[in-house]
């Protein structure tokens, strides 16, 4: 590749077309190097640049009183009270794991790890949203296993537990996997690390692993859909080193302690490249670095490589004058590489030195101002087809069925294999409440962690579904009893080129705009993957959200497990939407029809009339309702408390498996106290009936044994994966 | 009690630890960086869980052979006491300081749950604050946690008494189906000959607050800190 002539043939193998090249000339006033072309490459990549969202991510709320840091920064900060911060992101790692799934997911955990304590917080928790193929197409399971395995891999290695996400089923991700990591770290709020570099003459200082050939043009790849020829890309999949992480996670957070660090950022997709130009650029000061000082791993590694490299674990930190030493000693004491690679300059320029040669001198200022922006041509989601005919619901027949089925069946299996307890501080681990529940050491104060979106509502309504996302991560945290405070999302769609995929781009902005202003809810992190096609097929647009939120009282978390002895209650209007359910999916054989109207101002009321009820310590369990509808619901809080219960009320399907929003079921010693408190304050809410007994009795007068549910429940995984 | 943590590069759960001593003894343990060699004062010596040196050429392989190691070994030829848990586990069984060794779970994927542990043995100053045949829960979190070891060396453990912790069902009953990751006669917890060295694999010290789900691990460290309150 060294050996190529610079010009638009290879620029366009690098990704960019013809006009951009053409800029890249205009700005160089010259042909670039390969170096060069390479950054202008990898840094005007949509990975990188995010050329064809920027326009509509603008338009996203990101403050509130209690934002710290929004959008821009390597991960969105939060004030959590007590002095503290919660710092958090969610990334994809969508190509690389459908190229190599272990280390695809493995580095994706790396990675946002990255983001995290580069900013100076203790990593307390990590969650991924994950969306597979078809269940029945054997490729599925190869990246079940591999995906399963290199999140736990990485995440149980570096010790921050796993607490939870989410897994969906569709033939659209059959050749686009998605893996989506967030990571949530805790910091004192007035000792936020950020990026931008500062101080002319300031050393510039490479700590973590060496550098390698591995991932070489990795924001590249993930800026492209896939042809026949995925697996050639192997190449650009980085490998991970989870016990690197480890030691660098301690060490940054030892040399946090001290004074010595100006700016820091983690070398993440187009590594040192990247780094170095967003640092320097976003301080407006020259960067002048000397490759011959990077720790390599390999030899004869040339400037191009050194500077696309994403060996992963390393960091770029920009030090106070003299603070070299007691840097050093600590990267030693850990057993790290330490090396001062470069220094700040003034002007304006980043120049890239090896070997005795110039490789590389570019204008910072233009590399940024001049980086593409697309305003590009959408189009609106065709309507979703009518719901057709339909079965009458046959509810304990249907109820097993749902409660099996990929998208509802217990996730155990998979979360068996994740450390969800180390730390010693998760309070509701994952299962055991709608958002987990993770304490902070120390402090009576707790998180609450969740992620979610149901892509096949964004499919049928881009604008709704997306807003749907935002509040059942809303709804999610507040059944737990906390307070939701921000969101971070990760925007998954396919091709941009596409109108239609713009289209749901733009619509999923919208929708995340509204619902986040309605919830009082902002966006203070993000990412967006794009290209997420194989052989010119989109995944269903999935815009997942991790949400966040704070309980002042870790002791006053609330689960979804049911108790003996209570009554379970509906907060919310009575259901009857079946457009786009999983019953509908399911039971009738279609995917049609609108997605459940997102009614927002309904979403806050209910919300904070279960929010009081739950600290005024009323409420036992709680549980949203969503995939699957009311009945699901109640199933899966009589499962967590292994408690069966007699149920009330209409018989039809509408109201058991539709999927309205805005409902909780809500556990009680007196349900008819409740009701009566929710209608008082002009909230809907309806008795279902009372836990009791090893059965759960429907009002149609059939019941079901608790054994036949959990056996329903719990046969998907082991059935797809151990047989 | 005056304990230590020991931390090599990758240990993981030392934090989790510290948080359990000093809930049962109301005083900080020490945490001891494995270049340090000075263990002197020390009544309780705890090698934590994790991964220590990414466990990469054998779990505990490479730690047993740090220089922190031969202090752990002259604290416990004295007579101190030594627990390691998981890795710590792990890294007692490479150093010789408790026979056997832990394999690739059965089902070779990493195992993370609550399990169920029987207390085989009281007279220990590990178990004291147990009772005789008691379950209790524990999570366990690990990948490497099947206990092995020859047919003599495990009638002699068993012979001498030296199993202290055994993977049951909830009612006590010895199956397979309790002993997740495969462990020889459900072993989940040995002792040396003279009691002060315990391994074990599950971690009691995750489960010592009713917050977390459970306080079935405080007893652990509650009975260390008043056989050795100084």
């Amino acid at each position: 590749m060294t050996n190529k002539p610079v010009n638009q043939a290879l620029a366009a193998e690098f990704g960019l077309n013809a006009e951009e090249y053409a800029r890249v000339l205009d700005i160089m006033g010259r042909t670039p190097t390969l170096t060069e072309l390479g950054i202008f490459s990898v840094m005007w990549s949509e990975h990188c640049s995010y050329k064809s969202s920027r326009v509509w991510l603008r338009t996203l709320p990101t403050k509130a009183p209690w934002v710290i840091h929004g959008p821009g920064e390597n991960a969105g900060v939060v004030a959590i009270g007590e002095g503290l911060a919660a710092i958090f992101k969610m990334e994809s790692h969508n190509h690389p794991s459908f190229i190599e799934p272990y280390q695809g997911a493995a580095t994706g955990v790396g990675g946002i790890l990255r983001d995290v304590f580069t900013m100076g917080a203790r990593p307390v928790a990590n969650l991924n949203a994950l969306r597979f193929g078809d269940p029945k197409n054997p490729v599925t399971r190869r990246i079940v296993d591999g995906v399963v395995r290199g999140i736990g891999g990485y995440g149980n290695c570096v010790g921050v537990p796993t607490v939870g996400g989410e897994i969906n089923f569709h033939p659209a991700y059959d050749g686009n996997p998605l893996v989506n990591a967030m990571t949530v770290g805790i910091a004192p709020a007035d000792r936020i690390f950020l990026s931008a570099a500062a101080g002319i003459g300031n050393p510039v200082v490479y700590v973590g692993s060496r550098t390698g050939r591995d991932g070489i043009h990795g924001a590249t790849m993930a800026s492209a859909e896939f042809g026949a020829d995925a697996e050639a890309k192997r190449p650009t999949v980085q490998v991970g080193d989870p016990f690197v992480e480890k030691l660098l996670i301690e060490a940054c957070l030892e040399l946090m302690a001290t004074d010595a660090i100006v700016a820091i950022q983690d070398m993440g997709a187009a590594g040192l490249t990247s780094s170095s130009v967003e640092m320097a650029g976003k301080g407006g000061v020259g960067i002048e670095l000397d490759l011959d000082q990077v720790p390599q791993r390999e030899t004869g590694m040339s400037a191009y490589e050194m500077m696309l490299s994403e060996s992963q674990e390393r960091m770029l930190i920009v030090l106070r004058p003299g603070a070299e030493e007691i840097t050093r000693a600590i990267f030693e004491k850990w057993e790290l590489d330490f090396a001062v690679i470069g220094h700040l300059t003034d002007t304006g320029r980043i120049v890239v030195r090896h070997q005795g040669r110039v490789e590389a001198e570019i204008p910072l200022a233009p590399l940024a101002d001049q980086a593409p922006l697309y305003h590009r041509p959408t189009a609106p989601s065709p309507a979703p087809k009518p719901v057709g005919a339909i079965p009458a619901a046959r509810l304990a027949d249907d109820l097993v069925k749902l409660i099996g089925c990929p998208d509802l069946a217990s996730r155990a299996w998979v979360w068996d294999q994740y450390d969800s307890t180390v730390g010693g501080q998760t309070v509701k681990r994952p299962g055991a409440a709608d958002a987990a529940i993770v304490k902070v050491d120390g402090h009576r104060l707790a998180l609450a962690l969740t992620t979610d979106c149901t892509p096949r509502y964004v499919a049928a309504d881009p604008e709704a579904g997306a807003a749907q996302a935002v509040a059942e991560a809303w709804r999610n945290i507040t059944a737990t009893g906390a307070r939701p405070l921000a969101i971070t999302d990760n925007m998954n769609f396919g091709n941009p080129e596409k109108p239609v995929v713009m289209g749901q781009f733009a619509a999923a902005v919208a929708g995340i705009a509204k619902a986040c202003t309605a919830l009082d809810f902002p966006v203070v992190s993000g990412n967006v993957s794009l290209y997420n096609e194989t052989e010119g097929s989109p995944i269903l647009p999935t815009p997942a959200i991790g949400g966040l939120g704070v309980l002042e009282d870790a002791a006053r978390a609330v689960g979804l497990a049911a108790a003996p002895g209570q009554d379970l209650v509906l907060v919310g209007a009575e259901p009857s939407h079946l457009g786009q359910s999983l019953w509908l999916r399911e039971i009738a054989g279609q995917e049609a029809g609108p997605p459940p109207p997102v009614d927002l101002a309904a979403e806050r009321r209910h919300g904070d009339f279960v929010r009081a009820r739950i600290a005024s310590g009323e409420v036992r369990a709680c549980h949203d309702v969503a995939d699957g509808g009311l009945l699901v619901a109640v199933a899966e809080m009589l499962m967590a408390g292994n408690v069966g219960a007699t149920l009330a009320g209409p018989t039809d399907g509408g109201f058991w498996f539709g999927e309205d929003q805005a409902r909780y079921v809500v556990a009680v010693a007196d349900g008819a106290a409740l009701v009566a408190a929710a209608q008082g304050a002009g909230i809907p809410a309806r008795l279902l009936g009372r836990t009791g007994g090893e059965g759960l009795t429907l009002p149609d007068g059939t019941t079901i044994s608790l054994a036949t549910l959990r056996s329903a429940h719990e046969r998907f995984f082991p059935a797809l994966m151990e047989t | 009690m005056k304990a230590g943590i020991v931390v090599f590069p990758g240990i993981n759960r030392e934090r989790d630890m510290a948080i359990a001593l000093e809930r049962a003894s109301g005083r900080k343990p020490r945490m001891i960086w494995h270049r340090e060699t000075d263990l002197q004062g020390l009544d309780l010596i705890v090698i934590p869980g994790g991964f220590s040196y990414g466990d990469y050429l054998r779990c505990g392989a490479m730690a047993a052979q740090s220089p922190v190691m031969d202090s752990i070994r002259a604290h416990a030829a004295r007579g101190g006491h030594l627990l390691g848990v998981c890795n710590g586990f792990q890294i007692l069984t490479e150093a010789q300081l408790l026979p056997g060794a832990l394999l690739r779970n059965a089902s070779l994927r990493f195992l993370s749950m609550d399990c169920h542990l029987r207390v085989e043995r009281t007279d220990t100053d590990f178990t004291a604050h147990y009772q005789r045949g008691q379950v209790i829960r524990a999570p366990l979190a690990h990948g490497d946690g099947n206990y092995f070891a020859d047919e003599a060396t495990l009638d002699r453990l068993e012979g001498e008494g030296l199993v202290v912790f055994r993977y049951v069902e909830p009612d006590g009953a010895v199956t397979a189906k309790a002993n997740r990751n495969g462990s020889a006669r459900n072993i989940a917890g040995i002792l040396s000959p003279n009691r002060r060295i315990m391994g074990l694999m599950p971690h009691p010290e995750d489960l010592v607050d009713p917050l977390m789900g459970g306080t079935d691990g405080a007893p652990l460290f509650e009975g260390l800190s008043a056989a050795l309150a100084a």
